[in-house]
């Protein structure tokens, strides 16, 4: 697992005005740059944690909890990093194990009883490969999460700010909506990992991130990310009031417009929208 | 297309799994078997149990009522979407060595008379991974079933998500599970069979939906592999981890059912979840 690497400082300061993908995930992954519980504090009023998924534990890799929005009430679920190195430890670097997947679930359970808004805020470089997140059900909780979510009777706004690691930021990333800040990474597998599958060399990682097509811009292009926030130049860790900011204009925004529409419409637009990825592919005369 | 089942069913695996002759190798009992009393056993060895893997034909000849199996969406064929390095010829040689189109057959059969939509993996073909034609054949199985009123059994084998279709094959797992969501809220039965071995993107979607979900023994099942584990925790794994008989104890499967009592298994809990039954039965040897 490739954490956030030291000596990035000086990447961002000397990029052009269009950073390669390889760049856009140092960025993505600076040590400086906002966390979920910035743009928890940046963005909501009395934010209220709720721990413990009832079952086994309290996951401090996944916030949960209630808040205000602008004198809206809503429910937040996010992975969190932490800030420093002691904090990431005691955040597992933001790796949920089943009981954050299932403490976010409940909580989205109760917004749906309770007719609030879920937002969603997605930085993790993955769920946490170990003995105890297998022996308790890692792919259960995922897929227990993906199945809910699309169709949980509320709306779902999902930023995703940092680091979207595979199977364990979509666990909490399926919704009406999705935004990804400009600097953020979205993909199926680590460009470490990937590089080391392709060619047994993780130090290609460079190569893999561009074959991966992971940015903001890549997704959106795919129709996987609805909107694309802008960060300041040279990312978000320069001028994380600027992003968070830009966050919280954009959740305005897209809140607004979803709480206007009929929950029915909205369930049947959130189906179609995973639903089509792919219908793309009938052989030629069929 | 459909006229498979003629073939004759072991042909592939046997070129590449043993020496030519009449004797098999147990991978690992090492016994010699006669070739002929393998088959007879379904792959399974006689000296020790164990289950060799199966194609998805041959998954299909072994679990439904000969000539019953009638496929659906063969036509869906997979494009290098991303441009993705390599894939392409991947896609080509997977397609030349196996006969299929994609690792996933879906369609419509009877087990003991009771007739269900199925989806089966394909292991050989490219490890049975998930991308956006495996997904969204997934979809339609449910659909299908939906469409019929039938329960869906899906067997499943598989590396996870296909890393050569990047973000595309990771919203698979958002999709199937959203359409498994829908065949839950219509009311429809779904058994997952898990078959070694069924590893990330997969369990962490639909094959962990299953209202039962089961395995064959000795199959490898976890969201990490277990080298990926075992690289992030840095010590060995204990004897047995993420085997089926390993989830069973943990609470994650409903049952470990050997492949020689896999069909009057289905049959059995089809019947309890009122499947529809054919009434005229055809004899039960091909
Ligand atoms: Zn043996």
């Amino acid at each position: 697992m490739v954490q956030a690497g030291e000596g990035n400082n000086t990447v961002a300061e000397e990029l052009s005005v269009a950073p390669t993908p390889w760049e856009i995930v140092q960025i993505a992954r600076h040590p400086k740059r906002p966390r979920v519980m910035d743009f928890v504090e940046g963005l909501f009023g009395e934010f209220t944690e709720l721990h413990g998924d009832r079952l086994f534990g309290d996951d401090p890799a996944m916030l949960a909890g209630l808040a205000l929005f602008e004198e809206l009430p809503v429910a937040i679920v996010g992975h969190y990093k932490g800030k420093d190195t002691r904090e990431n430890i005691a955040r597992n670097f933001g790796m949920p194990h089943p009981e954050g997947y299932r403490k976010a679930l409940r909580v989205m359970k109760l917004a749906e009883r309770m007719r609030l808004p879920v937002i969603s805020f997605v930085d993790t470089p993955g769920a946490y490969p170990g003995i105890g997140a297998e022996e308790r059900g890692q792919a259960e909780a995922i897929a227990r999460n993906l199945e809910e979510m699309s169709r949980l009777r509320t709306p779902i706004l999902v930023v995703v700010v940092g680091e979207g690691g595979s199977g364990g930021a979509l666990a909490i990333g399926v919704g009406d909506v999705i935004l990804m800040c400009a600097y953020a990474i979205y993909s199926v597998i680590s460009p470490e990992g990937c590089a080391a599958i392709l060619w047994h060399d993780a130090s290609r990682a460079e190569e893999a991130a561009a074959a991966l097509k992971l940015t903001a811009e890549d997704l959106h292009r795919l129709g996987v990310v609805d909107e694309i926030l802008p960060e300041p130049p040279g990312g978000g860790h320069l001028d994380p009031e600027a992003l968070i900011s830009t966050v919280r204009d954009a959740v305005r925004r897209h809140l607004a417009l979803l709480r206007e529409r009929p929950i029915e419409e909205l369930l049947a637009a959130r189906y179609e929208k995973y639903r089509r990825i792919g219908q793309l592919l009938e052989a030629p005369g069929t | 297309m459909l006229n498979w089942l003629r073939r004759p069913k072991y042909a592939q695996v046997e070129r590449r799994e043993v020496p030519a002759g009449l004797w098999s190798k147990c991978p690992r009992c090492k016994a010699l078997v006669y070739r002929k009393e393998l088959e007879r056993n379904l792959k399974v060895c006689p000296k020790c149990g164990y289950h060799l893997r199966l194609s998805a034909r041959e998954r299909i000849a072994v679990t439904f009522d000969p000539g019953s199996f009638v496929e659906h969406a063969a036509d869906l064929d997979s494009r290098d979407i991303l441009g993705f390095v390599g894939y392409q010829e991947k896609l080509e040689e997977a397609k030349k060595r196996t006969g299929n189109r994609e690792a996933c057959i879906i369609g419509e059969g009877t087990i003991e008379g009771f007739r269900v939509v199925t989806a089966v993996l394909d292991f050989p073909f490219l490890g049975g991974s998930m991308g956006t034609v495996v997904g969204e054949k997934i979809a339609r199985a449910a659909e299908l079933a939906m469409s019929k009123g039938l329960p869906l059994v899906t067997f499943s084998a598989s590396g996870g998500a296909r890393m050569q279709e990047g973000i595309l094959s990771l919203m698979q797992l958002a999709k199937t599970s959203a359409a498994i969501g829908r065949l839950r809220d219509a009311g429809l039965a779904y058994i997952s069979v898990l078959c070694d071995p069924t590893t990330g993107g997969v369990t962490a979607s639909f094959a962990y939906l299953g209202d039962i979900v089961m395995a064959e023994p000795g199959a490898l099942i976890g969201f990490a592999g277990p080298r990926v584990i075992e690289q992030t925790i840095r010590q060995k794994l204990p004897e047995g981890f993420q085997t089926a008989e390993f989830l069973l104890k943990h609470g994650m499967l409903d049952m470990v059912v050997p492949r020689t009592e896999m069909r009057s298994t289905l049959a059995r809990l089809l019947r309890f979840f009122g499947a529809p039954r054919e009434t005229r039965q055809e004899a039960a040897v091909p």
